[in-house]
């Protein structure tokens, strides 16, 4: 099972019992094993509808499901449940239940042996970074509530599933707190290599989590499947453009890192990190960020050090200019597309 | 149930047994049950809404509150007249007493718990307005706690006028209960009339009561209101 | 049946003349003069009296309570999934619970007889109501993103109902239990009226000579000792069972 599983939408349809107008209309995309797709789309748009599709909390009624090839409408949708972890923005935890007793909850539905299953657990606690020692006995009412959005991710891994689904997980958490989650389940996405649903409403989210971007609209029909990148340069249509916002060419610009841009050679005689302007930017900076302080520091340029803390080259406005109509030109899927997804968790580590 | 046909035929005769005379008519007996029910109920309604409503106001004295209701519950009827009988001797004092002792627990705790649980933001909002103390009890507190409060109110009379009935087996006599403590003169199917009378009249009791409730009731609740459906805890202000 | 409290009233009328009874050579001053508590007569008569009444009396509880809890969770789980039982089962609950004791155990001697079947059907009869509310309330009171998060996990209806439903709906069943049980243990004072047993008969006894206060005391006491330390004991059940109740953040 611990291998992550491609999943594939073929033509999905829900029209609930009573509803006139379908809440998901033939949607179909496919996300890579191991990929992380996020759908994203305003409240209404049907993003909880079809995560519950997947793990047939709810009947389909038209189009087919593929998980790892197999068809999810013929699996015993019980049986289906226990191999997809499942997180919810209210996480669910059993209040009656330890944390240990919550992480073991699905391996204990499977009949797991006891021994296996307590391995198991502090594996999960060492992995979401919780003293197995003092953690694993308390309650949810005594974890604060990042603490409980990190068992309740553990609690969907814990049977090792091909796929998780999760729905607007960090949604009920303050913004500082939602970006360290979002960090940390980035390294830990690294490390797990799932195949993972991420639903949410909020754009940044979106554009920081995922490896592709579905965005639903009103009705559940799929406006743009694609690379967050590709998203913010070429939006679809109208609707996409004004979802994603008018600061897209920002955001465009917080996907990439000084790294990855081609700086104006330094003069031999400025090499020296003390000959330059006062700003002096790590490479690992975002560009947004890079802009943002050469806006503040009256735009002059800015030196960007390598990790020896050398000058590698020098960034302007110009030189962002440029970039950003550069990337405006391109064709769809060239340039630095297929970069991408790495490039979103270096981001996503920079801490945005 | 050739006996439940000899008891309603004891009702129809209104209680006369032939062969026994001056024995009281059931109509008298019901009448003399509600008066001995309806003064205790009110004497307890006086002591107990004030008292619960208070505390509830100044969201004090939840332990006591609750668990006066739980002691009230813990109680029999029976051993309280009985030792009333024991202490004071029996008459329509120590009967009062008795009720009053066994009704006015569940008003206050469920008073205390319906003011107590009224909406703290709109309490705010009244003060906010200006009104004084008096004024947010009257206008805001009670009307939003008429539900709770009629529930013990009503728990009280189903106590109360069970207890007048068991008030003759401890000797005292002028209520419904007469009847069925005397087997002697009245026969089984007397006893069983007079049984059939008092559960009607507990019934009518709380028939009426759930009227005048839905009366009190602001319209605006009574949509949302499932009446007397919350859970039964003896510790919910304490929790 | 009513038969033994008719007698009382008589005898209670006719008292007036020294009415104590002869407790033969164990009888003290105390006892003779009917003096408000004899120790000496409740340490005499626990045995053969207090005891025997007091035991009675549980059992009556006991089974009231047990078969009570039975009939109310099976009625609370079939309102729980099918919505409109509740209505009807309140109502008839309710009447049930509303009918005055001393009525309801004659009107069930009628159809049962004056046994202890008629003094348990009508104990029963007054759980019910409070039972079943609150089993009901308890089940309703579960979270739904737990709810969601057991069958997003897999869990079939019945793992969802005996691991998470019924363990988080445990305090209010156990406050239902409480109130219950207390409740009970108050109305089986009057089982005697149709069945020989529980701390009514010595209740009832007292009342009939006298009264002698000793033995009302004794009983009356008794009985409502019964009931606080039952509803303590449950106290403490419901803390061995839901320690997570407690639980807060440290
Ligand atoms: N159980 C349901 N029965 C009927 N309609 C529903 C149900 N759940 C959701 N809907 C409708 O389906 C649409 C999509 O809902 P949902 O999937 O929850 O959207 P989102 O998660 O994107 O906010 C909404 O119009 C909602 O009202
Ligand atoms: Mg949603």
């Amino acid at each position: 099972m611990a291998q992550a599983a491609e999943l594939e939408l073929r033509g999905v349809s829900k029209r609930y019992a009573g509803q006139r107008e379908p809440a998901i209309h033939g949607l179909s995309f496919t996300v890579p094993a191991g990929d992380v797709c996020v759908l994203v789309g305003p409240s209404g748009s049907g993003k909880t509808t079809a995560l519950r599709l997947i793990n047939r909390m709810i009947p389909t009624t038209s189009g087919d499901i593929l998980l790892g090839g197999r068809s999810v409408l013929e699996r015993e949708p019980k049986e289906l449940r226990r191999e997809i972890g499942y997180v919810i923005q209210q996480i669910g935890l059993f209040p009656h239940q330890t944390v240990g007793e919550n992480i073991a909850t699905v391996p204990r539905l499977l009949g797991w042996h006891k021994d296996r299953i307590h391995a198991r657990v502090t594996e999960l606690l060492e992995l979401i970074d919780l003293d197995p020692a003092e953690m694993r006995e308390r309650y949810p009412a005594q974890l604060s509530g990042g603490q409980r959005q990190r068992v309740g991710v553990a609690r969907a891994l814990a049977a090792d599933p091909p796929l998780m689904l999760m729905d607007e997980p960090f949604g009920a958490i303050d913004p500082i707190n939602r970006g360290r989650l979002q960090d940390e389940f980035l390294r830990l996405q690294a490390k797990v290599k799932k195949t993972v649903v991420f639903v949410t409403h909020d754009i940044d989210e979106a554009i920081k989590m995922g490896d592709r971007i579905a965005i639903l609209r009103e009705g559940g029909v799929l406006a743009q499947y694609d690379t967050p990148r590709e998203i913010l340069t070429h939006p679809a249509d109208d609707f996409v453009a004004q979802f994603v916002g008018a600061d897209r060419g920002l955001k465009r610009l917080a996907l990439t890192t000084l790294a990855e841009v081609r700086l104006i050679e330094p003069d031999t005689m400025t090499r020296e990190p003390s000959a330059n302007g006062a700003l002096r930017l790590p490479r690992e900076t975002s560009v947004r960020d890079a802009l943002s302080l050469m806006l503040t520091a009256d735009g002059e340029p800015a030196s960007v050090l390598d990790d020896e803390g050398n000058v590698e080259g020098l960034l302007t406005l110009a030189l962002i200019e440029q970039m950003l109509s550069d990337e405006a030109a391109e064709a769809p899927h060239a340039g630095a597309g297929a970069g991408s997804s790495t490039v979103i968790e270096q981001t996503a580590e920079g801490g945005r | 149930m050739h006996e439940f046909l000899e008891a309603f035929r004891f009702i129809a005769h209104n209680g006369a047994i032939a062969g026994a005379p001056g024995l009281p008519t059931l109509t008298h007996l019901a009448l003399e049950t509600l008066r001995v029910a309806a003064i205790g109920l009110a004497i307890s309604v006086v002591i107990a809404v004030p008292l619960g409503v208070w505390l509830g106001h100044i969201h004090r004295g939840s332990f006591a509150a609750i668990n006066l209701g739980n002691i009230g519950r813990a109680l029999p009827s029976l051993a309280v007249l009985a030792i009333g009988d024991a202490i004071l001797g029996l008459g329509l004092t120590v009967v009062e007493l008795a009720l009053v002792v066994l009704a006015v627990p569940p008003i206050v705790t469920n008073a205390y718990l319906g003011v107590d649980g009224v909406d703290r933001d709109l309490v705010d909002a009244a003060r906010g307005m200006g009104m004084s103390g008096f004024e947010i009890i009257r206008r805001v507190e009670l009307p939003l706690a008429v539900g709770p409060l009629f529930a013990g109110i009503r728990t009280a009379a189903v106590f109360v006028v069970s207890t007048t009935t068991i008030a003759s087996l401890a000797g005292f006599s002028g209520s419904l209960g007469d009847v069925i403590a005397n087997e002697t003169s009245y026969h089984f199917s007397g006893v069983l009339g007079a049984a059939i009378c008092v559960a009607a009249l507990a019934l009518a009791v709380e028939g009426v009561l759930t009227l005048v409730q839905r009366v009190l009731t602001p319209r605006g609740l009574r949509l949302a209101e499932h009446e007397r459906s919350g859970p039964l805890d003896p510790e919910a202000a304490i929790a | 049946m009513a038969a033994a409290a008719g007698s009382i009233v008589a005898s209670v009328v006719a008292a007036g003349e020294p009415v104590i009874p002869n407790y033969g050579a164990q009888s003290s001053s105390c006892v003779v003069h009917n003096h408000l508590f004899c120790t000496d007569w409740v340490s005499h008569n626990w045995g053969p009296v207090l005891w025997p009444a007091l035991r009675g009396h549980i059992l009556l509880a006991l089974v009231a309570v047990g078969i009570g809890f039975v009939i109310s969770l099976a009625l609370a789980l079939a309102a729980y999934r099918y919505g409109c039982l509740e209505r009807p089962t309140t109502v008839i609950t309710t009447i049930l619970y509303t009918i005055p004791s001393l009525a309801l155990f004659e009107l069930l001697v009628a159809p049962v007889g004056p046994n202890v079947y008629s003094a348990e059907i009508a104990l029963v009869s007054y759980t019910l109501l409070i039972l079943f509310r609150n089993i009901l309330t308890g089940l309703r009171g579960v979270p739904a993103e737990v709810l969601e998060a057991a069958e997003g996990m897999g869990m079939s209806r019945r793992q969802a109902l005996v691991r998470v439903e019924l363990p988080l709906a445990l305090p209010a069943i156990v406050a239902g239990l409480r109130i219950a049980v207390v409740t009970i243990i108050a109305l089986a004072t009057i089982v005697y009226t149709i069945y020989n047993a529980g701390l009514g008969v010595p209740i009832h006894t007292a009342l009939g000579e006298g009264p002698f206060k000793t033995e009302l005391i004794a009983a009356g006491g008794l009985a409502i000792l019964l009931a606080l330390t039952a509803d303590a004991l449950l106290v403490l059940v419901q803390r061995l069972l839901t320690p997570w109740t407690r639980a807060r953040a440290t």
